[in-house]
C-alpha cells in the first residue's frame, strides 16, 4: 500500500510536470496579436443620419445576388423582411421611441440602421470554421464564404458577434449564406449594389484609408451646417447638400474586437440598434488562437506529454500484466 | 448467436462473457427507440434539418451537438478515467474496472463520433475537416474533431486484445498487448486534449456567452468535469448492469468507494476552480443577479456539491445506496453545466429562443439507445465484466 501511494504521487507529480511543460511551453511566443486592416482593404460607410429608410439598397442586394422575396412577418408588408436571412444578405432596421417624431433623435425619435456583414478585420467565422470555407481575402479584406468547402457545422453562424452568416435549415441541401460585398461586381469594375443604388450617399463605398478621411471630417462638421456629401463613392463627384447632424462620439467598427471594414455613423447610440456595445478591442479569433497556440503550437506540448504519459503506461502496463492472463483466460 | 450455455468458465475475478439471450424485453425496446429515430432522421436528410429540429440560425446548435457530442463523449470519458488511474497514476487494484469502462468509451466515443454526420449540414464534406488543404489549424473546432477522430482510433486498438482474443487471432493480441502501452498513453493525452478543447469551442463566441460561464478556464473545467463524468459512469455502470443482470458487485464494491474518494476530491478541484475564477473575474455578484440563469447556475452548483457531501464521510461511500445516487447526481450536474454553458448561457437576443423538439429528442434517445444496445451485445459476448457467480 505505501509502494502504491508513492507511486501514485510520483504519477501525479509526472503528470503535473507535464501539465507545467504544457503550460508554460512557449505562451508568449505563441500569443497570436489582432490582425490588422489589409493595406488595400476595401469597406463601407454606412451614415444612419443619411439614410430614409427607402430600403433601395435591399432591393439591389436582391437583384445582384439573385435573391427571393421573402415575406417573414405574415402581412405587414413594408416590414419584411425583418432580418438577416438566407435570402437577405442586408436589411434596413427601424430605431423608435416615444412618438417617433425626430430623425436621428433618441427620445421621440426614429432612426434607421442597415444589417449586413461588417468584413471584420479580424473575423471569428474565418478563425472557427474548421474547413476554411470562411476566407478573409488577404489584399481587399473581404470576407467570403465558399460552400464547396463547407461542411454546415454552423460554427460561424453560432460565434458570429453581430449575428451574420445564415444558414439555410428548411433544405436537405443547406448553405451558409452571407454579404460578400459583391466580390463578382468588384470583379468586373462594378461597386457594390447596395452603395451604387443608395440616393443619399447613406451608404458609401471606398478604400477602407478613403473612408478613414470621410469619416473623420463629417465628424469634423458642425452639426445643423449645410454640407457636401457624396453618393456611391467618396470620389465619384456625384454629391448633394443637406445640414451636418449631430453624430454620437462612437464610429461603430472602428475599434470592435479590432475593427470591421464596414463601419457605421449615427445621431443615435449604437445600443439603441441592438448592437453589441462594449466588446473588447482584442478580438475573439486572437483570444481563441492565443489559447489554442499556447497549448498546441509546433504539437510541443502535446509531445512532451506523450513522452511523460507513454513512460508511465509503459511502467503501469509492466506493473499489472493481468491483460494478458485475462486473455489466455478468456481464449481457453 | 450466443447462450450461457456455450460460455468458457473463467476464474472468479477474470473477466467473462455474461451470456444470455441477446433477444429480450429490454433490447426489443432499444431496437423500437433506435426505428423512431431513424424514421426522424429520414426526413431530416430528405427535407432538412429545420423538418425535425427547433434549431435556428439565433441558436444554430441544439442538442444533436450539445448532448451527442459534447455530453455523450463527457459519458464515454470512463476508459479516459479509468486508465488515468491504473496506468499513469499505477493504482492495478482499479484493474477489474477497466475493461467495461474501455468497452463504454470506445462505444460511447464512436457513435458520439459518427452522430456529427447527423447534424453536420453538408455532411458530405464532412471529411474536409481531416484533409490537409482543407482543415484549418487555428479552428477550436478542428482540434476537436481531429482528436477524437484519432482518439476513436486508439480507444479501439486498445480494446482490440479482447476482441482478437475472441477471434483466436492469439498471436495478433499478443504483440497488441506488448505495444499497448503506446496507446494507453495516447489515449490519456487525446481525451486530456478534447475534453478541455470542448469548452474552448466557447471562448470565441465571447459575449455570447453569459460571464457565469465564459471563462479562459473553460477548457481546464470541461477537462476536469470530464473525468468526473468517467469516474462516474463507472460507477453508474457497474450498478446498472449488476441490478439488471443480478450479479454480485460486492466483490467490486470497495473499488467504488475508492472511486467515489476520487469524485469527491476532483469535484471539490472543480468547485474551487469555478468560484475562484468567479472571484478573479468579479462576476460573483453575477450569481444571483443573471434571472433564470442565475437559478440554473445554483441548480447546477447544488448538483455538483451533493455528491461532494455524499462522498466525503468514509463509510456510507462504501455502500451503493450512496454511491449510485452520488455518481447519478455527478453526472446530472456535469451533463447541467454543459448544457448551461452552450444553450443556457448562450445569448442571442429576445427574439431567439430554443427548446429541443419531439422528434429532435426521440433522434438524441434513439443514438443513447443504441448505445445501450452495443454495449449489451459486448459484454454478453466478449470478456468484459470481471466474472462473479450470478
Amino acid at each position: 500500500m505505501s509502494v502504491d501511494r508513492r507511486q501514485f504521487l510520483r504519477g501525479g507529480m509526472g503528470a503535473a510536470a507535464g501539465g507545467a511543460c504544457a503550460a508554460i511551453g512557449a505562451p508568449t511566443a505563441q500569443a497570436r496579436d489582432n490582425l490588422t486592416v489589409p493595406d488595400h482593404a476595401l469597406g463601407l460607410l454606412y451614415d444612419s443620419t443619411l439614410c430614409i429608410g427607402c430600403r433601395a439598397c435591399q432591393s439591389g442586394c436582391k437583384t445582384v445576388n439573385a435573391l427571393p422575396l421573402e415575406d417573414n412577418v405574415g402581412g405587414a408588408l413594408w416590414d419584411t423582411p425583418y432580418d438577416l436571412s438566407p435570402k437577405t444578405f442586408t436589411v434596413i432596421k427601424l430605431y423608435k421611441d416615444g412618438a417617433a417624431q425626430q430623425k436621428d433623435a433618441e427620445q421621440n425619435g426614429f432612426a434607421f440602421l442597415k444589417r449586413q456583414c461588417l468584413h471584420c478585420v479580424d473575423p471569428s467565422c474565418v478563425s472557427v470554421c474548421p474547413v476554411g470555407a470562411m476566407r478573409k481575402d488577404p489584399v481587399t479584406g473581404i470576407v467570403s464564404h465558399d460552400p464547396g468547402r463547407c461542411i454546415g457545422c454552423r460554427y460561424c453562424v453560432a460565434s458570429c458577434p453581430y449575428h451574420v452568416p445564415q444558414f439555410s435549415y428548411d433544405t436537405p441541401f443547406p448553405r451558409i449564406s452571407k454579404c460578400e460585398l459583391c466580390k463578382e461586381q468588384l470583379a468586373k469594375g462594378d461597386i457594390p449594389a447596395c452603395a451604387k443604388v443608395c440616393p443619399t450617399g447613406a451608404t458609401l463605398f471606398g478604400t477602407y484609408r478613403e473612408l478613414t478621411v470621410e469619416i473623420a471630417r463629417r465628424k469634423a462638421m458642425t452639426p445643423g451646417a449645410t454640407n457636401t456629401f457624396p453618393r456611391r463613392t467618396v470620389e465619384s463627384g456625384d454629391t448633394h447638400e443637406r445640414r451636418a447632424a449631430t453624430y454620437t462620439e462612437q464610429v461603430y467598427g472602428q475599434t470592435e474586437l479590432g475593427g470591421t471594414q464596414v463601419r457605421y455613423l449615427a445621431g443615435v447610440p449604437f445600443d439603441k440598434f441592438e448592437l453589441p456595445v462594449g466588446m473588447p478591442v482584442r478580438s475573439y479569433a486572437a483570444q481563441a488562437e492565443t489559447l489554442q497556440h499556447t497549448l498546441y503550437g509546433g504539437l510541443v506540448a502535446p509531445f512532451v506529454a506523450l513522452a511523460g504519459l507513454v513512460a508511465f503506461a509503459y511502467r503501469g502496463a509492466r506493473a499489472h500484466p493481468d491483460d494478458d492472463q485475462h486473455d489466455e483466460a478468456s481464449h481457453d | 448467436m450466443t447462450d450461457a450455455a456455450v460460455t468458457p468458465a473463467a476464474a472468479p475475478g477474470q473477466p467473462a462473457p455474461v451470456g444470455g439471450n441477446l433477444v429480450n424485453a429490454l433490447s426489443v425496446l432499444l431496437a423500437v427507440l433506435l426505428g423512431v429515430a431513424l424514421y426522424f432522421l429520414y426526413r431530416r436528410f430528405v427535407e432538412g434539418l429545420g423538418a425535425v429540429t427547433n434549431i435556428s440560425n439565433g441558436y444554430p446548435w441544439g442538442i444533436w451537438v450539445v448532448w451527442d457530442v459534447i455530453i455523450a463523449t463527457g459519458f464515454a470519458c470512463g476508459g479516459y478515467a479509468m486508465a488515468l488511474l491504473v496506468y499513469i497514476f499505477n493504482r492495478g487494484e482499479f484493474h477489474p474496472l477497466v475493461r467495461p469502462a474501455l468497452t463504454a468509451s470506445a462505444i460511447g466515443y464512436s457513435l458520439g463520433g459518427a452522430s456529427v454526420l447527423l447534424d453536420l449540414g453538408r455532411y458530405w464534406n464532412f471529411w474536409h475537416i481531416l484533409w490537409p488543404g482543407y482543415f484549418n489549424v487555428n479552428s477550436v473546432m478542428f482540434e476537436v474533431a481531429a482528436c477524437i477522430a484519432l482518439y476513436v482510433v486508439v480507444l479501439w486498438i486498445e480494446f482490440s486484445p479482447i476482441g482478437l482474443a475472441y477471434l483466436k487471432r492469439t498471436k495478433l493480441a499478443g504483440f497488441t498487448n506488448r505495444v499497448l502501452f503506446f496507446f494507453i498513453g495516447l489515449g490519456v493525452l487525446l481525451p486530456s486534449m478534447h475534453q478541455s478543447s470542448l469548452g474552448s469551442l466557447l471562448i470565441p463566441m465571447g459575449y455570447q456567452i453569459h460571464p457565469l460561464w465564459q471563462t479562459p478556464l473553460l477548457p481546464l473545467l470541461f477537462v476536469t468535469s470530464a473525468l468526473c463524468m468517467g469516474y462516474a459512469v463507472v460507477i453508474f455502470e457497474t450498478t446498472l448492469v449488476g441490478a439488471g443482470f443480478g450479479r454480485d458487485v460486492s466483490a467490486e464494491l470497495p473499488l467504488l468507494g475508492r472511486v467515489g474518494k476520487v469524485i469527491a476530491w476532483l469535484l471539490v478541484a472543480f468547485l474551487v476552480l469555478r468560484f475562484g475564477d468567479l472571484a478573479v473575474r468579479g462576476q460573483l455578484a453575477a450569481i444571483f443577479t443573471s434571472g433564470g440563469r442565475s437559478v440554473m447556475f445554483g441548480v447546477e452548483t447544488l448538483m455538483f456539491v451533493a455528491p461532494v457531501a455524499m462522498l466525503w464521510p468514509e463509510a456510507p461511500r462504501a455502500r451503493l445506496s450512496v454511491l449510485f445516487p452520488a455518481a447519478s447526481l455527478m453526472l446530472g450536474a456535469a451533463v447541467l453545466y454543459r448544457i448551461d454553458a452552450f444553450l443556457v448561457a448562450y445569448e442571442r437576443g429576445a427574439s431567439w429562443s430554443y427548446f429541443p423538439s419531439v422528434p429532435e429528442l426521440m433522434v438524441t434517445i434513439g443514438v443513447v439507445a443504441l448505445e445501450v444496445l452495443a454495449y449489451l451485445v459486448f459484454i454478453r459476448i466478449l470478456p468484459i465484466l470481471p466474472g462473479h457467480a450470478r
